[in-house]
């Protein structure tokens, strides 16, 4: 099994939104960045993945068992981080690793208080006391203490401030020091995975629209700038989506470096996830 | 062995590391057969990603500076003085292109550039 996830032609049908033919593969020892506008369907995919939502086709192989049928044999593997489930607010941390206790086989009560000490959480004190941001790191803490091998997170980073987030990267990229680890996460602060995730995958009213590793999209890719001339002499099928402005046009090409080769312009910028995100969804193709 | 990364650069993170390694190669700071640092730790270490660290070691391996050693892990290749005398020649010769081309298009004269250079060159030694 060199694979920690794989899912193929999820779909799941809303009243007004749909998954289709969802497609997704991550290799053992890496991160995978899950990104796409509010409501593109990270947040269901993730669920589905979780087998927490009903109704949905296709499969999802999890160490390479299926998440509904072998549920029992993955669950205890399985770490997650969810954007809307919260704690019980009269808990207490302490309560917390009491709980788990019962519930994983592998719960580790040092590590967690190592995380909560390196997080600055009070062991006594009540979730309803707690900021977002502790929470958030209450949340993750409690994920990854039973030593999974596979975390799924939706928006860990969505509401810490910068230092947090640097701490929660750190613990990410410790995570997968274990080559058998994997993490698959969801985030739109793109800035969060341009450096660590090994894998980017896009997705965008339901489809998945890209799915690439890093290094093809931030080194590979590109950004061309170039005049209406220059631009009327491009071949559609060496540009995947352009935008035209008033004094020039940006294209997104697949790789640099082949096209500066074939057309000679050098105005050839890298681009960042943020303008690849805008350029797929805003550009023309 | 230092190895700075800039975000701001042009030049890609895994390029970077590369050029780091190979400073380190040619100054002798690295040795021949001398371990390299585990691509997860160098890619923990420096925040990157792990797939960056491998693009940059199998380039470096498949230029023939460092060679991996299955299940042990990445180590100085014998050196190769011509080798690392080429790739400094070839960094070299991207700034002549662009001064030959900044040269060209605003119609500074192949004299007055090649007496910049020996007065800069004087000036640095």
């Amino acid at each position: 099994m060199e694979n920690i996830l794989e899912i193929k032609n999820l779909c799941k049908k809303y009243k007004e939104f749909e998954l289709q033919d969802v497609n997704i593969t991550l290799p053992k020892g890496m991160i995978m960045g899950f990104i796409g506008e509010n409501g593109a369907g990270k947040t269901t995919t993730i669920k589905a993945i979780l087998d927490i939502i009903r109704n949905y086709t296709g499969e999802i192989k999890i160490f390479g068992y299926d998440n509904k049928k072998d549920s029992k044999k993955i669950k205890e593997d399985i770490g997650a981080v969810l954007d809307d489930m919260f704690f019980p607010e009269i808990l207490t941390p302490n309560d917390i690793n009491n709980i788990m206790k019962d519930i994983y086989k592998n719960w580790d009560s040092e590590l967690y208080f190592k995380y909560l000490i390196d997080f600055g959480l009070p062991k006594t004190k009540q979730i309803k006391t707690f900021s977002k941001g502790m929470r958030k790191k209450l949340e993750i803490a409690t994920a990854i203490s039973h030593h999974p091998k596979l975390l799924i997170l939706d928006e860990p980073t969505a509401g810490l401030d910068p230092i947090a987030r640097n701490e929660v990267i750190d613990i990410f990229q410790s995570f997968i020091q274990n080559e058998e680890c994997s993490i698959f996460l969801s985030s739109h602060i793109t800035t969060d995975l341009e450096h660590i995730a090994d894998y980017i995958t896009f997705i965008n009213s339901g489809k998945i629209i890209l799915s690439k590793t890093r290094e093809e999209l931030l080194e590979d890719f590109g950004i061309v700038k170039c005049s209406k001339e220059e631009f009327e002499k491009i071949d559609k099928k060496d540009f995947i989506k352009y935008k035209k402005s008033k004094y020039e046009y940006d294209i997104l090409v697949e790789n640099k470096k082949d096209f500066y080769k074939k057309y000679g312009i050098n105005t050839i910028d890298r681009i960042t996830l943020e303008e690849l995100m805008v350029l797929m969804i805003k550009g023309e193709e | 062995m230092d190895i700075i990364i800039s975000n701001n650069s042009n030049q890609p993170i895994f390029e970077q590391i590369k050029q780091a390694i190979k400073k380190a190669i040619a100054s002798d700071e690295l040795k021949e057969n001398e371990m390299l640092p585990s691509i997860r730790n160098l890619a923990q270490d420096l925040r990157i990603s792990v797939m960056t660290v491998k693009r940059a070691y199998d380039e470096l391996e498949q230029e023939g500076f460092i060679k991996t050693i299955h299940g042990k892990g990445s180590l100085v290749a014998t050196k190769n003085i011509e080798l690392l005398r080429e790739e400094q020649m070839k960094e070299i010769e991207k700034y002549i292109d662009k001064i030959v081309l900044i040269s060209k298009s605003s119609n500074i004269s192949k004299e007055e550039i090649l007496e910049t250079f020996e007065y800069l060159y004087g000036e640095n030694e």
